[in-house]
């Protein structure tokens, strides 16, 4: 009959009406906002961060000035100049570093292509929004030194991709320091056999040298040439 | 006890008679009836625009709850915490419209424009003049033409509707303008026959008289409201209906529609006509809540015979409060009609509906002494229940399965 559907959605409101007193737990779907805050969901983005892994931020950036996400950057808000010396990376490989690292704010839009493009993981999504600032030209071109935060905050706002992004350098660092074992080991080895190669060359000039005092004088033309073969 | 009772009661007009016999006095003669015509009307000023802010304010905190928000919270006294449930939002907002720039269009009719909103708010004031908000409160008594002035009065907000929509030069504001002209004129007809039927069972048309025609006794507590006769009781749900599309209250907002033509009529104005529009809006609504009070819920008489002694001014500011409060829930319940279902439904349901209501009423009144009263209500409600039935028949929400003929 007519007005019964008007009826039914009257008792629905009244019902959110009464609820949101009665039981604002389930029902209230916002909170009072300054005060009270809702813990922000792990795939939220808001503005990008630089990892760092040391206790000073600017000598353990992992960024290598490598320009891969300024140039990648659909708005253009990324800024970056290139160090004119190298520095030690996380794994010891000598990298340039940033001298200039610079976001505009104001251009950024989120969409956290420059942490897709960049090799190095070290340019990560934060969860902060509360960006707003009273110096409308300064104030939004957020510098390196704002930029960086550690290696532990990403893994506080965002563990599951910070575990993969952490397992994704260890099997670096287990690469480079599987190389570095197998350089030093092949090293070992050449110079192990460089050793054994000058022993026996030593031994080929040498080991008759005393041999000829101690042994008998006439064996000695047999046994030279005998050993330089062996050489 | 009693006299304490009675005394507020009557306090509003004993403190004019007081003020009337002291200014008497000192006042030359000419200059008495304008003094009484302002102690009349100040009270008036007072309260209906008092109403209007702090509505504003309960109408947002009701529409949050109902949506299960908070709704505003924040504005308290300024410079301290105290926060008065955000009832000092409506002082912001007030002073915030009063200092905000007044844009007129380059374009515009700039003296019609500038007098669109004061010819909305003073028509909507002087409906205020005839009812009666208390016993023998009533700032204008017309015996003879009561209904007839607040019909005639209230009729003239189409024309400052339509002065503020053309002269605008927008073509959202006329699209506001005619939708509004096209729904006013349309929900008059309902409107006025729904509120003939009181007038064909009191016989008057002065709305203290159709308020002391309600003031007898049902089981020795019950008082003789409109309300708890068949015709009135649809009478009443008719009237509220029209009433809403009267002032262009959801679902009957098409005039404004925000999410379809900005603020319709008054797209292009700002600041204090802003207010003066929303204000002229709302003292609409609550005057012709007003009318329905009087006409339907008894006006200023309590509904139990033993609770005679509250103030009747207190009754009748309870019952709007009542009502706006149901306007608030309608507005937090209903979505926005389209054109034609408006139309659809003025003409097709509203106006049979309240036709038929007319000749029910004749029949109540002709039926007065030959049934007993439980026959006679019976009988009267359904010869309305069917045709509510058979016309709202065509009004249902039709849901069939749509079928995409080229998609498939």
């Amino acid at each position: 009959m007519l007005g019964t559907g008007i009826l039914k959605g009257m008792v629905e409101t009244a019902k959110n009406f009464a609820g949101s007193y009665t039981d604002p737990a389930n029902r209230l779907t916002t909170v009072e906002y300054p005060e009270q805050r809702i813990a922000s969901k792990e795939n939220a983005r808001q503005f990008p961060f630089l990892v760092h892994d040391t206790e000073d931020p600017m000598k353990g950036l992992r960024c290598v000035a490598c320009q891969i996400c300024e140039k990648e950057c659909p708005p253009q808000c990324i800024y970056i100049v290139k160090s004119k010396d190298k520095r030690a990376d996380y794994k010891g490989q000598m990298q340039f570093y940033p001298a200039t690292f610079d976001i505009d704010l104001s251009v950024c839009m989120s969409c956290q292509i420059c942490v897709e493009v960049c090799p190095f993981e070290s340019i990560k999504m934060d969860t902060e929004f509360e960006l707003s600032n009273t110096d409308r030209f300064g104030g939004l071109l957020v510098n390196k030194h704002q930029l960086a935060k550690s290696n532990d905050h990403y893994r506080k706002i965002h563990p599951t991709e910070a575990g993969v992004s952490d397992a994704a350098l260890a099997v670096e660092v287990a690469k480079a320091q599987a190389k570095a074992k197998a350089d030093v080991e092949a090293k070992a080895k050449a110079a192990a056999e460089a050793k054994a190669k000058a022993e026996a060359a030593a031994a080929a000039g040498t080991a008759p040298a005393p041999a000829v005092p101690a042994g008998p004088k006439p064996s000695s033309p047999a046994a030279s040439p005998a050993a330089a073969p062996a050489a | 006890m009693a006299e304490l009772f009675q005394a507020l009661d009557q306090f509003p007009v004993t403190l004019k008679h007081w003020l009337m016999s002291h200014a008497s006095g000192v006042l030359p003669e000419w200059a008495l009836p304008l003094v009484s015509a302002a102690l009349s009307i100040s009270p008036i000023l007072a309260v209906f625009p008092l109403m209007f802010a702090l509505t504003t304010v309960i109408e947002r905190k009701g529409l949050g709850r109902i949506q299960n928000r908070i709704g505003p919270n924040r504005v308290g006294i300024p410079l301290t915490d105290i926060r008065l449930y955000g009832f000092g939002q409506f002082i912001a907002d007030g002073i915030k419209s009063l200092i905000k720039e007044d844009v007129v269009p380059r374009a515009a009719d700039k003296v019609v424009h500038f007098l669109a909103p004061i010819a909305l708010l003073i028509p909507v004031l002087l409906t205020y003049s005839v009812l009666p908000f208390g016993k023998n409160m009533v700032p204008l008594d017309l015996p003879q033409t009561g209904l007839l002035f607040f019909f005639a009065v209230g009729a003239s907000t189409e024309l400052s509707v339509f002065m503020a929509g053309w002269s605008s030069r927008n073509k959202y504001s006329l699209l506001g303008a005619m939708r509004a002209i096209a729904q006013m004129v349309s929900y008059e007809i309902p409107l006025i026959l729904s509120s003939l039927t009181v007038v064909m069972i009191a016989g008057t048309l002065s709305l203290t008289a159709i308020v002391e025609s309600q003031s007898g006794v049902h089981f020795g507590f019950l008082h003789n409201w409109h309300l708890f006769t068949p015709w009135g009781f649809v009478g009443f749900c008719l009237f509220l209906t029209a009433a809403a599309a009267e002032a262009n209250r959801t679902p009957f907002d098409l005039p404004e529609a925000e999410s379809e033509i900005i603020a319709g009529y008054f797209t292009e104005y700002s600041g204090f006509k802003f207010a003066i529009f929303f204000l002229a809006e709302y003292l609409g609504l609550f005057a012709m809540c007003g009318l329905g009070i009087t006409l339907f819920l008894g006006g200023w008489l309590p509904p139990f015979s033993f609770l005679g002694f509250i103030p009747s001014w207190c009754w009748f500011l309870g019952k709007l409060s009542a009502l706006i409060v149901l306007f608030i829930w309608l507005r937090g319940t209903l979505p926005r009609l389209r054109t034609d279902q408006l139309m659809g439904f003025a003409w097709k349901f509203l106006l049979p509906m309240t036709l038929i209501n007319l000749v029910v009423a004749a029949v109540w009144h002709l039926l007065g002494g030959s049934l007993p009263p439980v026959l006679r209500w019976a009988f009267c409600f359904g010869m309305l229940a069917v045709p509510y039935w058979l016309l709202g028949r065509g009004f249902e929400a039709k849901f069939t399965k749509r079928e995409y003929r080229f998609a498939n």
